[in-house]
């Protein structure tokens, strides 16, 4: 088998689960992804549809997508069923770097999936973790026993949802800004990934705060190896030099979080 | 920077009345849809760049899969996207006072199109020259244009006669005869050509029996049709005296140097990016550097065109 990671291998999907009406992992197994650092992504060829950069939400003997249902390519997505075949090359991109010691974690919705395999990792490192997962309602909570799980018992998990249907009533950097201002922890990094608008807005309160970030930035992708120029975000390619970013360098990204570039580059805001 | 200023004696170019630090152009359509990314190519060390070609509208190009690696080189089909020349001008206008010439890749529909074009690029004074790309071979109404010596030549004539900024015609290689293009872009008023644009090729997933593209057919660039450009090239300077840019698979400081030897004025740089990131530039200079100190060539200009003594 190439090792060429740009090859694009078709895979069988050997199980789709429902995690919500919203949102349903796949799993599949390929050996290049089963290598991957948590925070890679794959670029998933719908076949016949789309290919789109979906972050793995599994890496192991088999691996998993986790995808909302939010357009063409993803709704198509959704009515594949076990032993529908995709395409997928990569993984592709830098991943999240291991930081030991205190973290804190605040996921956005689907942008979870994104840090499963961080969350995973990061157990094994005997890391304290602090959750912080923001979701609409009850309804769209998925995965919490695998992240329970995985700060057990060296952390805690919070949740904050729109309609307050679970945990604290508001957004997750909403609820993260209070656990800031009244526990005030010294958080070795902090890691996100979520909407665009969550994560600047996680990204000032840890500048206000004085604390690291590594946020996993999304954007719209063509060709995942750095050349079309699609996914830029300043002077930065999410899809080469991210998708995971530091504070120096999402200083340079004035745009994040209040627009972003469709495929012709035209800026839509957020 | 200061390695790149020392060497810069032995690698600058100037043609088109203007200065290029060295010879190694960011080709179209590689990057250059956003100012901040083409600024960092220039820092990277680009002795000029050449943006993604911007037509009058928006578009979006073509749906996913776009771009495949067979190994041996990149398929794309992107498709022309871009967001239309009036709001990539603004993207351009923070681009000023940067010390590598930018040139605007254009693509029009029509000849109407074009003179709109030349009328608002004109008064662009960040734009340097522009390279008119007739050869994207996986767009339809664009593909055709360079096949046809008689439109080649209208269209160059009709871009010349409303644009006041020197005019690269970039030619394909999908014909029978480049020569003869390469003859009717300069009658028009070409002061410069680009050789090659990709190769039209198509591939198909033998596993689920589909084209690899969802645009079907697509341009095939990288090492594989490297010496397919540099007979273009040869050909071309061979019976004209007109700077070419040669473009197509270059990864290395000797294919450079096999492009001028085939008669190149400069050349242009983009799939290798996909592997060798934006450090190429820099690496690439150095080999330059080299090969030429090695070989006593005191500056590239001692080896242009060395492959056409008899």
């Amino acid at each position: 088998m190439s090792t060429n990671i740009n090859f694009r291998r078709i895979v069988k999907l050997v199980r789709v689960v429902e995690e919500n009406p919203r949102v349903k992992t796949f799993w599949f197994k390929d050996a290049l992804c089963s290598k991957a650092k948590p925070g890679q992504f794959i670029m998933v060829w719908i076949i016949g549809v789309d290919e789109i950069p979906l972050s793995l939400s599994t890496i192991g003997d088999l691996c998993s997508v986790t995808v909302a249902k939010v357009g063409d390519a993803t709704e198509a997505m959704h009515r594949l069923k076990p032993d529908d075949l995709i395409g997928v090359r990569g993984p592709y991109g830098n991943g999240f770097k291991i930081v030991k010691g205190r973290v804190a974690v605040v996921a956005g919705g689907v942008g979870l999936a994104t840090l499963l395999p961080l969350v995973d990792k990061l157990k094994d490192y005997g890391c304290w973790i602090e959750v912080f997962l923001g979701f609409r309602s009850k309804h769209d909570v998925f995965q919490l026993a695998r992240v329970e799980r995985a700060v057990r018992p060296n952390g805690a998990v919070m949740i904050a949802t729109d309609d307050g249907s679970i945990g604290f009533k508001g957004l997750v950097s909403e609820l993260f800004e209070t656990h800031l201002k009244r526990s005030k922890p010294s958080y070795d990094v902090v890691y996100t990934c979520g909407p665009p608008a969550m994560i600047r807005r996680v990204y000032e309160l840890c500048e206000a705060w004085n604390l690291k970030i590594q946020a996993s930035l999304e954007a719209y992708m063509k060709c995942g190896i750095g050349i079309c120029g699609s996914c830029c975000i300043g002077p930065y390619r999410v899809c080469k030099d991210g998708p995971v970013f530091s504070a120096p360098q999402l200083r340079k990204m004035p745009e994040l979080g209040l627009y972003k570039r469709g495929p012709d580059g035209v800026k839509i805001p957020v | 920077m200061t390695d790149l200023a020392s060497i810069e004696p032995m690698l600058k170019v100037e043609t088109l009345g203007l200065r290029f630090r060295n010879p190694l152009i960011l080709a179209a359509g590689i990057l250059g849809l956003t100012a901040p990314i083409l600024k960092r190519v220039i820092e990277s060390g680009a002795g000029g760049v050449v943006t993604k070609s911007i037509g009058l509208k928006p578009r979006k190009g073509h749906p996913n899969p776009t771009v495949v690696d067979l190994g041996f080189g990149l398929l794309n089909s992107m498709g022309l996207p871009n967001p239309g020349l009036e709001e990539f001008m603004k993207e351009l206008e923070t681009l000023r006072g940067l010390e590598a010439p930018i040139i605007l890749s254009i693509y029009a529909f029509s000849e109407d199109e074009l003179v709109e074009i030349g009328r608002i690029v004109s008064d662009f004074n960040v734009v340097s020259a522009v390279e008119l790309n007739v050869s994207c071979p996986h767009v339809d109404g664009i593909s055709e244009i360079a096949k046809n010596p008689v439109l080649v030549e209208s269209y160059v004539q009709t871009l010349k006669r409303h644009l006041d900024k020197p005019v690269i015609v970039k030619l394909s290689p999908n014909v029978s005869d480049i020569v003869r293009i390469a003859e009717a872009a300069v009658d028009g008023g070409a002061d410069a050509l680009t050789a090659i644009n990709t190769v039209r090729a198509m591939s198909i997933d033998i596993e689920v029996g589909r084209p690899v593209l969802a645009g079907i057919f697509g341009g095939l660039s990288g090492p594989a049709i490297r010496p397919i450009a540099v007979r273009c090239v040869y050909e071309i300077t061979e019976s004209l005296n007109v700077p070419v840019f040669g473009c197509g698979g270059i990864e290395t400081a000797h294919d450079v140097i096999e492009f001028l030897m085939a008669g190149a004025t400069a050349v242009q740089l983009g799939s290798v990016i996909a592997r060798g990131g934006l450090r190429v530039f820099k690496r690439i200079l150095k080999g330059l550097r080299d090969f030429l100190e090695e070989r006593g060539y005191s500056s590239i200009d001692e080896v242009r065109g060395l492959a056409h003594r008899r």
